[in-house]
C-alpha cells in the first residue's frame, strides 16, 4: 500500500445523488412510517382478537356454571326417632348406620304438609328432596350418636329439579309437559319458600363428594385426588427421566448421528397426537404388563411419555442458556464434569428446568383423550386411596358430565372447568414464582 | 508472500537442535513446563505446528502474536483445556516436573489443580465473594474445617490484593463486583488451590488501565510463588510482566528467549515486525 494522497474524487460515485431523489427518498419515508403502522396496527389487532375470544370463552364458561357453586336445601324437621334407628338402644354404629333414613326425612316432610294425605301428593312430595339425602343424613347421625332420639331441623338437600327451578332454570310458566315439576310440587316449594324453609346455600358438596348418578350429590372429590395421583406419578417418574436425558445429550453425548437420530425424534415425540399415547399406554400397560385398568399410575406412566418431550427439551434449551465461562471456570480449578455440572450448571439451569417440568405437568393435566384409552372414563364413586384403585381425573369428570343430560350436570360441567382452569392458572402461576425466585443474573 | 518465505526459513532455523538450544538459553534449571513437538488439530484444521518451549519455574512468560495465531490454544494444552473441546486432537509431548501430562495415569481433574487458569473475561461463580475462593479447596478436600477455609479464603484474597476492599462483604455476589475486582477475584479463586503453574489468557483485556496496573502488578508479586505463563497482546504489558516472552506466529513458535532480548534485539525480523506495530 502506497501513502500517496487519495485521489479527490476517489467518493464521486457515492456522493452523487440520482435526479429526482429528494422526492424520492421522502416517498421511501411516508412508505416506511405506513408500513410499520400497518405492521403495529396488525400486531395490536391479533392481540385483541385474541383478549376478546378468551374473554367470550370465560365469560360463557363462568356465566353457566357459577350456579353450581350453590346448591338448594330443605329445612326439614327430622325425627331421629330411636324406635326405627336403634331399637335395642345399643348405640351400635352398625345398627343404627342400617336404619331407614329416608323414611325420616319423608316423614319429616309429609309433617309440614299434614293435608298432603294421598299418595300421589305424597310422591310429589318426596320428589322435592334428594334420593340420596337419606346418605348424608345417615353419616350426620354416624358422626354424632346422640342425636339419635331427638327431633330438629335438619338442611336437607334438594333434589336437581327443586334446584333447577329455584334458580330460574325450569320455567313456572311452561305447559306441566315440558317441566319435570308438577303443580303440586310448585306449590309445595312455594309454601315451603314463605315458610323460609328452602334456601340457597355454599355447595360444599361440588368438593367433597365423588361422582354421583344424582346431579346434586356429584361432586369432584374423585376426580381431585384422581388427577392429584396422576401427577404425582407423572412428576416423580418424568422429571428425573427428563432431565437426566436432557443432561446426558447436552453434556455427555458425542455428537453422533446417534444422537442426532435420537434429538430428532425426541422433537417429533413432542408433536405426536396424545390419543396416541393412549393407544401405547393400552397396549403395552395394560396388554403387556396387566396393570390395573383405569388406575392413576397407568394414566401416570402414559402421561410420563406424553410430558418427557416437553421436559427435555426446556431442559437442554435451559443448559444451554448457562454460560460456557461458567463451565470453563469450574473445569479450570479443577472442577470434574460432574462437580461441574452438579454445582454450576444445573443450579442455574434450575429456573428453567423447573418452568418446562411444569408447563408439561399443566399439560398432562389436561390431557383427556390417552386417559379415555386405558379405561378412566368409568363411573367412579368413591376417591381412590391409592394410584392403584380405579379412579377419574378431571378433565374426563367433565368430559363425563357434559355427557349427562341433565340441566345440573351441565352446570357441574362448567364448575369443573373453572376449577382445572383454576388449577391451571395456579401452576403457571407457581412456574412465574418459581422463576422469579431462583433467577439469577451473571 | 513475504511472509510465508520468512516463516519457512524459521521453520528451518527452528529445527530440534537448535529450538533446544533457544530453550535452553536461560540458567541451567529443569523446566517447569515443557512441550516439544505440540501438534494440534481443531477437525481437519490444523492450528499448532510442532511447538517446543520450556516454562521456567517462578517466572512470568509471556506469549505474543497476531490474532489467531494460537497462543490461547497453546495455553489450553498446558492444562489439558482443550480435552472439552469437540473433534481437537493433539500430538507431542507436554510435561509438568518431567511427567507426562496426556499419561494415562495422571488425572486431569488434578493437572488442573496444579495448572490452574484465569480467562480473558472476569468470570465468577454467580455465588458470594467467599464461595467463589472457597469452592476449589472445597472440592479438593484442602481445608478441614471453617477456621481452615477461613484462612485460605483470606490469604487467597490477600494474595490477589483484593482483601481490603471485600474483606467486609464476603458474602456479597462475587459478579457484584467491579470488572477488575472480578478478575482480580478470579485470580484469587485460582491461587485459593495452591496451582504450581498459573496460566492467564489476556486477563487484562477487559479492564481500564488502573485495574490493569493493579493486576500487573499482582503478577509481578505472584511469580515469586508461582509459575506464570500469560498471554498478552499489550506489548508494554509483556515487557513489564515477563521475564521471558515467545512470539508465534501461523501455530508456530518464531522465537522465545529473555523478554529484554526479545524486544531490544529479537533474532527474526518477523519478531522485530511484530514488535514494532509494522505486521500483521
Ligand atoms: N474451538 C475451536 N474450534 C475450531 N477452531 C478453533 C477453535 N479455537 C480456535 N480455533 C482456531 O485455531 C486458531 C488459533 O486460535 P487461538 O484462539 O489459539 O488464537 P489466539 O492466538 O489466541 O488468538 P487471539 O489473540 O485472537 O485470542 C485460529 O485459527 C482459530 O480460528
Ligand atoms: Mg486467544
Amino acid at each position: 500500500m502506497t501513502d500517496a494522497a487519495p485521489a479527490p474524487d476517489r467518493f464521486s460515485r457515492l456522493r452523487a445523488r440520482p435526479e429526482g431523489f429528494e422526492e424520492r427518498s421522502k416517498a421511501l419515508t411516508a412508505r416506511r412510517y405506513a408500513r410499520e403502522r400497518r405492521f403495529k396496527a396488525l400486531g395490536l389487532g391479533a392481540i385483541l382478537v385474541a383478549m376478546a375470544l378468551l374473554l367470550i370463552l370465560l365469560s360463557s364458561v363462568v356465566r353457566q356454571g357459577y350456579g353450581a357453586f350453590w346448591q338448594t336445601y330443605v329445612r326439614v324437621p327430622v325425627t331421629l326417632d330411636a324406635a326405627v334407628l336403634d331399637p335395642k338402644g345399643t348405640g351400635d354404629p352398625e345398627v343404627i348406620g342400617k336404619g331407614n333414613f329416608q323414611k325420616l326425612i319423608y316423614e319429616g316432610l309429609f309433617g309440614l304438609f299434614p293435608e298432603a294425605k294421598a299418595r300421589p301428593e305424597r310422591r310429589q312430595l318426596t320428589r322435592l328432596v334428594s334420593s340420596g339425602a337419606n346418605l348424608i343424613l345417615r353419616q350426620k347421625v354416624l358422626d354424632d350418636p346422640s342425636l339419635v332420639g331427638t327431633t330438629r331441623d335438619v338442611w336437607i338437600v334438594a333434589s336437581d329439579e327443586v334446584d333447577q327451578f329455584m334458580k330460574g332454570a325450569i320455567a313456572r310458566d311452561a305447559p306441566p309437559a315440558a317441566r319435570p315439576l308438577k303443580d303440586g310440587a310448585i306449590a309445595a316449594i312455594d309454601r315451603l319458600e314463605a315458610d323460609g324453609r328452602i334456601e340457597q346455600r355454599f355447595n360444599t358438596l361440588l368438593f367433597t363428594q365423588g361422582d354421583s348418578r344424582e346431579p346434586e350429590l356429584a361432586g369432584i372429590w374423585g376426580a381431585v385426588v384422581g388427577s392429584f395421583y396422576l401427577m404425582l406419578v407423572t412428576a416423580l417418574l418424568s422429571t428425573p427421566l427428563g432431565v437426566g436425558a436432557a443432561l446426558y445429550l447436552e453434556e455427555f453425548a458425542p455428537k453422533s448421528r446417534a444422537t442426532d437420530f435420537i434429538e430428532v425424534n425426541i422433537n417429533n415425540l413432542a408433536a405426536v397426537p396424545s390419543i396416541v399415547f393412549g393407544l401405547l399406554g393400552l397396549a403395552v400397560f395394560l396388554g403387556l404388563f396387566n396393570m390395573p385398568r383405569s388406575a392413576p399410575i397407568v394414566g401416570g406412566l402414559t402421561l410420563t411419555l406424553m410430558t418427557l418431550p416437553t421436559i427435555v427439551v426446556a431442559t437442554r434449551a435451559a443448559l444451554r442458556a448457562v454460560p460456557p465461562s461458567i463451565h470453563q471456570a469450574a473445569l479450570g480449578i479443577g472442577a470434574s464434569k460432574v462437580q461441574t455440572i452438579w454445582h454450576h450448571v444445573l443450579p442455574l439451569a434450575l429456573p428453567g428446568i423447573l418452568t418446562g417440568v411444569i408447563i408439561g405437568l399443566a399439560q398432562a393435566l389436561g390431557e383427556t383423550a390417552p386417559l379415555l384409552m386405558i379405561g378412566m372414563v368409568a363411573f367412579v364413586v368413591d376417591a381412590p386411596s391409592t394410584p392403584f384403585d380405579p379412579s377419574t381425573a378431571l378433565p374426563v369428570q367433565i368430559y363425563l358430565w357434559a355427557d349427562s343430560p341433565e340441566r345440573a350436570f351441565t352446570e357441574r360441567t362448567s364448575a369443573a372447568i373453572m376449577i382445572l382452569l383454576a388449577f391451571l392458572i395456579l401452576m403457571n402461576l407457581i412456574a412465574v414464582l418459581l422463576r422469579r425466585r431462583f433467577e439469577r443474573r451473571w | 508472500m513475504q511472509g510465508e518465505t520468512a516463516l519457512n526459513a524459521t521453520a528451518l532455523a527452528l529445527d530440534p537442535p537448535q529450538a533446544a538450544r533457544a530453550a535452553e538459553a536461560g540458567p541451567k534449571t529443569a523446566p517447569k513446563m515443557a512441550t516439544r513437538g505440540v501438534k494440534l488439530w481443531y477437525g481437519a484444521k490444523q492450528a499448532l505446528f510442532g511447538i517446543d518451549l520450556d516454562i521456567k519455574a517462578n517466572e512470568a512468560t509471556a506469549l505474543i502474536g497476531p490474532s489467531g495465531c494460537g497462543k490461547s490454544t497453546y495455553l489450553r494444552c498446558l492444562n489439558r483445556m482443550n480435552d472439552v473441546i469437540e473433534g481437537c486432537r493433539i500430538e507431542g509431548e507436554i510435561t509438568l516436573d518431567g511427567e507426562d501430562v496426556y499419561d494415562r495415569r495422571i488425572d486431569v481433574v488434578q493437572l488442573r489443580a496444579r495448572v490452574g487458569m484465569v480467562f480473558q473475561k472476569p468470570n465468577p461463580f454467580p455465588k458470594s465473594i467467599y464461595d467463589n475462593v472457597a469452592y476449589g479447596p472445597r472440592i479438593h478436600g484442602l481445608a478441614r474445617g471453617k477456621a481452615e477455609m477461613d484462612e485460605i479464603v483470606e490469604q487467597s484474597l490477600k494474595g490477589a490484593g483484593l482483601w481490603k476492599e471485600v474483606a467486609d462483604r464476603l458474602h456479597a455476589p462475587g459478579t457484584g463486583l467491579s470488572g477488575g475486582q472480578q478478575q482480580r477475584l478470579c485470580i484469587a479463586r485460582a491461587i485459593a488451590v495452591s496451582p504450581e503453574v498459573i496460566l492467564m489468557d489476556e486477563p487484562c483485556s477487559a479492564l481500564d488501565p488502573i485495574a490493569t496496573a493493579h493486576v500487573e502488578e499482582l503478577i509481578d508479586e505472584l511469580r515469586h510463588d508461582f509459575t506464570i505463563v500469560i498471554v498478552t497482546h499489550n506489548m508494554q504489558q509483556a515487557a513489564r510482566v515477563s521475564q521471558r516472552t515467545a512470539f508465534f506466529h501461523l501455530g508456530k513458535l518464531i522465537e522465545v528467549g529473555e523478554t529484554d532480548q526479545v524486544f531490544t534485539n529479537p533474532r527474526e525480523r518477523m519478531t522485530q515486525e511484530y514488535i514494532t506495530g509494522r505486521f500483521g
